[in-house]
C-alpha cells in the first residue's frame, strides 16, 4: 500500500499546495482585521469632511460660545452649547440611576451570591442590555413619564428626566458587568487576609475589594457616560426636540443625537448647511465619546494588568 | 483562660463590646444581601412590566391582519408587513457580511496576528468601533454608502451599516471562545503536521462554535433593534410596497434587485408610531415594540442556551 | 538510496564515553569535550560521498529505507545546539547523538531545558516569536538539518511525532484522532485510514480496548488511554523519531507501567526521545540517558551506566536525589 511509508506520507508537492493555500488564507484573515480600521478611518474622514464644509458657513467661535441652535430656521443660530447641555443633563440623571444600582449589584454578584446565583442572574440581567433603545424610549414617554407627572405634577410630556432615568436603567447591566470584572480581578489572598482580620463580606467588599478594584469601577463608570452620551432612541422620543439651553431635568431639550435623528427624518437636500449640520454635530459628539472611551480603557487594561 | 481581667484591656477588646459590634456588621451585612437582591429583582421586575406594559397597551392589535396589512393613516388598518420583511431582508444582508469578515478578522487576531505595533493597531480600533455611537455609523452609512457609493437609501446600505454596527461584537466573542480552546491542542496539531489553516479550520473552529454562534446572534439581535443609524441613512416610515422578490419565475431564478428598494424596518415602524400625536397609534407602536423585544429576547435566549450547552459538551 | 556511513555500536560507545571526562559541571566548560565526541561522530552525518579514514565503516547500498534505518546506528545528531528565547540563552552548546532504535531518556532538573531541547526536534519552538536556533540537529539517512533556517518547521514535524505531558486528545472521535494526521497528509480512501489506525491503535495497545467504539468522543476515555491514543495518533504518521514529554507525569502507576510498557515496545519501530523528570522511569525504559543542568549537557552516556556509575559528580548528585 502506497500510503504506509512514512516518505511517501510526505508529498512535498502537497506541503507546498498546502503552503500556498495557507499563505492565500492568512490574507483573506488580514484583510477582514483590516475592515475595522478602514470602518474607523472613514469615520473619521466623512465626519471631518463635512463638518469642514459644514466649518466654512459658521466660524468655530459661533460654534461654540452661542446658546442658540436653529440651523433650520431662517434666523439660524448654530451655537453647539444647547444641544451639548442636553446631553451632559441626561447623561447625569442616566449615571445617578446606574452607577449606585450598577455597583450595587456588581458588590453583591462578586462578593455576596453564589456561583449558581451569578450565573443564572448575569445573563438575565444582560438581556435589560438588550433590549432595542425604541422599546425603552416608548416605556419613558408612556410610563415612566405619567408616573413621573403623578409626583412633579408641572411635569412636561416631554423631558430629560424620564428619558435620563431610562437610559440609566439601560446601562447598569453594562456598569455592573465591567464593575464585576474588575472586582472579581482582586485577587483572592487579599480578601482572605481582610476576613482572617475577622471583617464581614460587606466589610471586606468596601474596604479591601472596591478599593483594589478602583480604576476597574473607575472605568465602568467612564464607559457607561459614554454609551449614555451616545444614546439616542430614547432621548428623541422622551426628551424633546427643541434645542434649550439648560441644565434643568425637568425640563424638555434636545440632545446632540436627538438633533441628528430630528433633521435624518426630514428631507434636507444633500449638501445643504442643515445637512451638513449633523456632521459637526456628529464630531463633537464622537469626541465626547471618544474622550471617555479613551479614558475607560486604558482603565479597564490597568486593573487587568494590575493582578 | 477564660478570666481575661477586663479593667485591663482597652474597651474595644472588651468581649461584651466585641460581640456587640460583631451583631451589628452582620446585620449590616445582611441589610446589603437584601438591597443587592431587591435592585437584582427590581431591574429584572422592569424587564416584565416593559414587556406586559407593551403587551397590554397593543393587546387589541394583534391579530393576523397586524402581521399582513401595511401601514395606514388609520390606526386599526395599519400593519407591520413591509416593516418585518425590511427588517428580515436586512438581517440576512447584515449577518452575510458581518459574520463571515467578523470571525475572519477574530480568527487573525488570536491565531495569526504577531505581537507588533500593527495588530495593536487593529485591537484599538475594535475595542474603540465597540464604543462608536451608533448614530455615527448612521451617519458614516449616509456620507458613504447613501452618497459616496451611490446605495441611496436602500436595503443594502441598511444591511452593510448594521453590519460594521456589530461587526467589533462578532470579532470579540469569537475572539473570546477561540481564546478558550486549550494551547494543548493546537500542538497536538501542529506536532502532527498540521499548517496553521489546518489547525484553525479542523480545532480551533470547530471547538469554538459555539461560542461563535452566541457572538452571531447576539450581534444580530443588537442590529435587530437598532434605530438610529437606520432613520440616518433615510428609511422610509410609510411604505405600501414590499421590496422585489428574491425570486423569479424566469433564470436565474434569483434576482437581488431588492438590495437596492427603499425600505421600512420594524423599529423605524414602532418610532414613527410612537411619535405620533394620535394616541391610537400608540397601540400600534406597544404591539410593534411588544413583537420586536420579544424577537430580541428570544434571540438572546437562544445564545445563552447554546453557550451553555457548548460549555457543557466540551469540557476540557 | 545512498550508501550510508555505519559506526559500529561499540564505536559509538565509545565516542560518547569521550563526553564523560569530570570537570564539566560548570560554565560553559563542557563544550570542548563534547566537540571532541563530536569529531569521532562527525562522519556519520556528512559522509555521503567523502569516507574519513579515522573511522572505520561499512558501507552498503541499499533501497528499502526501513531496513537502512535498521542498521544505522545514528539517527540524529545534535551538535553544537544553542537555543535562544529572544535574548535568553536557554540551551548551550549541546551535542548528542540520537541511536537509531532506540530509547534516549532526557534528565535534569526542573528548569534545566530538557522540555525545551525536546521541542527543537519538531521545531515546536517556532510557534512563539522571537526563539532563535544556532547548531543543527541532522536527521539521518538524509542528513537534513532539523533546526536550519530554510527548512518548513511543517515539514519536520510531518516526519517527527510528538506526545506531550498532558493526554490532549482532540475532541473528536478516538478514529478521527488516530486518522487525523493521515488526512492532513492527504490520505483519502476509507480503507487506508481503516487499515491505518487499527495497526497505530495496535501500535499503542489500545486496540482491543477501543475496538467497538472507535466512533465514541475520545474524552470518554480514561487518562491513561487518552495518553495511548496520543501515542497512536502519533504512529498512525509513522514517524522517524517520537518525542515525549513528560508522557506519564498526569497519571497514575497503572496507567504509567502501562506507558512505560509500551515505550519499550515501541523501539522496534521508532526511535524514541523522552523527557522524564521520574528517574525510575529513565532508568527503566531508556537505552542512553543525557543529564542536562541549566541549559547544558552534563553527562550523556548507556543508562545502565549513567544509573550505575555515572562520571560525573553532579549526575550523581541529581541521581541519587540530592538536588534537583
Amino acid at each position: 500500500m502506497a500510503a504506509t511509508k512514512s516518505e511517501e506520507l510526505i508529498s512535498r508537492s502537497g506541503l507546498r499546495y498546502r503552503k500556498v493555500r495557507d499563505r492565500i488564507i492568512e490574507t483573506l484573515l488580514l484583510a477582514s482585521a483590516l475592515v475595522a480600521v478602514f470602518t474607523t478611518l472613514a469615520i473619521v474622514a466623512i465626519l471631518l469632511i463635512e463638518s469642514a464644509a459644514f466649518f466654512e458657513h459658521v466660524s468655530l467661535k459661533e460654534f461654540l460660545t452661542d446658546t442658540m441652535w436653529t440651523p433650520l430656521f431662517a434666523d439660524a443660530h448654530y451655537g453647539i452649547l444647547p444641544l451639548v447641555a442636553g446631553t451632559l443633563t441626561t447623561t447625569m440623571v442616566a449615571l445617578c440611576v446606574a452607577v449606585p444600582v450598577g455597583t450595587a449589584i456588581a458588590i453583591y454578584l462578586s462578593e455576596f451570591a453564589s456561583h449558581r446565583l451569578r450565573e443564572t442572574v448575569k445573563p438575565i440581567l444582560e438581556l435589560l442590555g438588550a433590549v432595542p433603545t425604541v422599546v425603552y424610549g416608548y416605556f419613558a414617554l408612556m410610563a415612566v413619564t405619567p408616573l413621573l407627572q403623578k409626583i412633579f405634577p408641572e411635569l412636561p410630556g416631554f423631558n430629560m428626566l424620564s428619558a435620563g432615568l431610562v437610559i440609566g436603567l439601560m446601562i447598569v447591566p453594562y456598569v455592573a458587568s465591567v464593575s464585576e470584572d474588575a472586582m472579581r480581578a482582586v485577587p483572592r489572598y487579599m480578601r482572605e487576609g481582610s476576613y482572617a482580620m475577622g471583617a464581614t463580606r460587606l466589610q471586606t467588599a468596601l474596604r479591601v475589594v472596591v478599593p483594589g478594584a478602583f480604576s476597574g469601577l473607575a472605568a465602568a463608570f467612564i464607559l457607561g457616560i459614554s454609551r449614555a452620551v451616545g444614546e439616542t432612541m430614547v432621548v428623541a422620543i422622551a426628551a424633546g426636540m427643541q434645542p434649550n439651553f439648560t441644565f434643568d431635568p425637568t425640563e424638555q431639550a434636545a440632545t446632540i443625537t436627538a438633533y441628528i435623528v430630528q433633521v435624518s427624518l426630514g428631507d434636507l437636500p444633500h449638501g445643504s448647511i442643515g445637512y451638513q449640520s449633523i456632521f459637526a454635530a456628529g464630531l463633537v459628539l464622537m469626541l465626547i465619546t471618544l474622550f471617555f472611551n479613551v479614558i475607560g480603557f486604558s482603565l479597564t487594561r490597568r486593573f487587568r494588568e494590575a493582578y | 483562660m477564660s478570666s481575661i481581667p477586663h479593667g485591663n484591656v482597652p474597651a474595644y477588646l472588651n468581649p461584651d463590646s466585641i460581640r456587640r459590634g460583631l451583631s451589628r456588621r452582620k446585620t449590616l451585612d445582611q441589610v446589603f444581601v437584601l438591597v443587592g437582591l431587591i435592585l437584582m429583582l427590581a431591574c429584572l421586575g422592569i424587564l416584565a412590566v416593559l414587556f406586559l406594559d407593551l403587551v397590554i397597551d397593543g393587546s387589541q392589535r394583534f391579530g393576523w391582519d397586524f402581521f399582513t396589512n401595511f401601514p395606514s393613516r388609520r390606526a386599526e388598518r395599519a400593519g407591520i408587513l413591509g416593516a418585518w420583511v425590511g427588517t428580515s431582508l436586512i438581517m440576512l444582508v447584515t449577518a452575510f457580511c458581518a459574520v463571515p469578515v467578523g470571525v475572519a478578522a477574530a480568527i487573525y487576531l488570536e491565531e495569526y496576528a504577531p505581537k507588533n505595533w500593527f495588530t495593536a493597531i487593529i485591537e484599538i480600533n475594535v475595542t474603540n468601533l465597540a464604543g462608536v455611537p451608533s448614530i455615527v455609523y448612521g451617519l458614516l452609512a449616509l456620507g458613504l454608502f447613501v452618497y459616496q457609493f451611490g446605495l441611496g437609501q436602500s436595503i443594502a446600505a441598511a444591511g452593510l451599516t448594521l453590519a460594521l454596527l456589530i461587526l467589533p461584537i462578532v470579532i470579540v466573542a469569537t475572539r473570546e471562545s477561540i481564546r478558550a480552546v486549550p494551547k494543548s491542542i493546537r500542538e497536538a496539531a501542529y506536532g502532527l503536521g498540521a499548517t496553521r489553516w489546518e489547525v484553525t479550520k479542523d480545532h480551533v473552529l470547530p471547538y469554538s462554535t459555539g461560542g461563535i454562534l452566541t457572538g452571531m446572534i447576539l450581534g444580530l439581535s443588537r442590529a435587530i433593534g437598532e434605530t438610529a443609524p437606520i432613520i440616518t441613512i433615510g428609511a422610509l416610515s410609510f411604505i405600501a410596497f414590499l421590496p422585489s422578490s428574491p425570486f423569479t419565475s424566469e433564470f436565474p431564478f434569483i434576482s437581488f434587485q431588492w438590495l437596492n428598494d427603499p425600505f421600512t424596518a420594524m423599529p423605524i415602524q414602532m418610532f414613527n408610531w410612537v411619535s405620533r400625536p394620535d394616541q391610537a397609534f400608540q397601540a400600534n407602536a406597544a404591539a410593534a415594540g411588544a413583537i420586536l423585544l420579544a424577537m430580541t429576547l428570544l434571540m438572546n435566549a437562544v445564545a445563552i442556551w447554546i453557550r451553555y450547552r457548548f460549555r457543557k459538551k466540551i469540557n476540557w | 538510496m545512498d550508501p550510508l556511513p555505519l559506526p559500529q555500536k561499540d564505536q559509538l560507545v565509545t565516542a560518547m564515553e569521550t563526553t564523560a571526562k569530570p570537570g564539566t559541571a560548570k560554565s560553559g566548560g563542557g563544550a570542548p569535550i563534547q566537540e571532541t565526541a563530536l569529531r569521532n561522530e562527525e562522519p556519520a552525518r556528512s559522509s555521503q560521498s567523502s569516507v574519513g579514514p579515522a573511522t572505520p565503516r561499512v558501507a552498503i547500498a541499499v533501497d528499502d529505507t526501513r531496513q537502512a534505518r535498521a542498521i544505522t546506528s545514528v539517527k540524529a545528531q545534535v551538535e553544537n545546539l544553542n537555543f535562544y528565547y529572544g535574548q535568553n540563552r536557554a540551551l548551550k552548546n549541546l551535542s548528542i547523538p540520537i541511536a537509531d532504535k532506540q530509547v534516549t531518556a532526557l534528565i535534569g532538573p526542573s528548569g534545566c531545558g530538557k522540555s525545551t531541547f525536546l521541542r527543537c526536534f519538531n521545531r515546536m519552538h517556532d510557534l512563539q516569536p522571537d526563539t532563535r536556533y544556532e547548531g543543527s540537529i541532522t536527521l539521518h539517512p538524509d542528513n537534513l538539518n532539523l533546526v536550519g533556517s530554510g527548512i518548513d518547521p511543517i515539514e519536520v514535524r510531518m516526519r517527527i511525532g510528538m506526545v506531550f505531558q498532558k493526554p490532549n486528545p482532540f475532541p473528536k472521535t478516538i478514529f478521527e484522532n488516530v486518522a487525523y494526521g493521515l488526512r492532513l497528509r492527504g490520505v483519502r480512501s476509507r480503507a487506508t485510514l481503516a487499515e491505518e489506525v487499527e495497526k497505530a491503535l495496535r501500535g499503542a495497545a489500545l486496540w482491543d480496548e477501543v475496538k467497538d467504539r472507535l466512533q465514541d468522543s475520545a474524552l470518554a476515555l480514561s487518562g491513561g488511554q487518552m495518553q495511548r491514543l496520543c501515542i497512536a495518533r502519533a504512529l498512525a504518521t509513522k514517524p522517524e523519531i517520537l518525542l515525549f514529554d513528560e508522557p506519564t507525569s498526569a497519571l497514575d502507576p497503572i496507567a504509567t507501567a502501562k506507558i512505560e510498557e509500551l515505550i519499550s515496545t515501541l523501539r522496534d519501530q521508532v526511535t524514541v526521545l523522552i523527557v522524564t523528570h521520574n528517574m525510575q522511569q529513565a532508568a527503566r525504559v531508556s537505552d542512553y540517558t543525557a543529564f542536562m543542568y541549566l541549559g547544558e549537557l552534563i553527562e550523556f552516556d548507556e543508562a545502565a551506566k549513567i544509573f550505575t556509575n555515572p562520571s560525573k559528580k553532579a549526575t550523581e548528585d541529581y541521581i541519587t536525589g540530592r538536588y534537583g
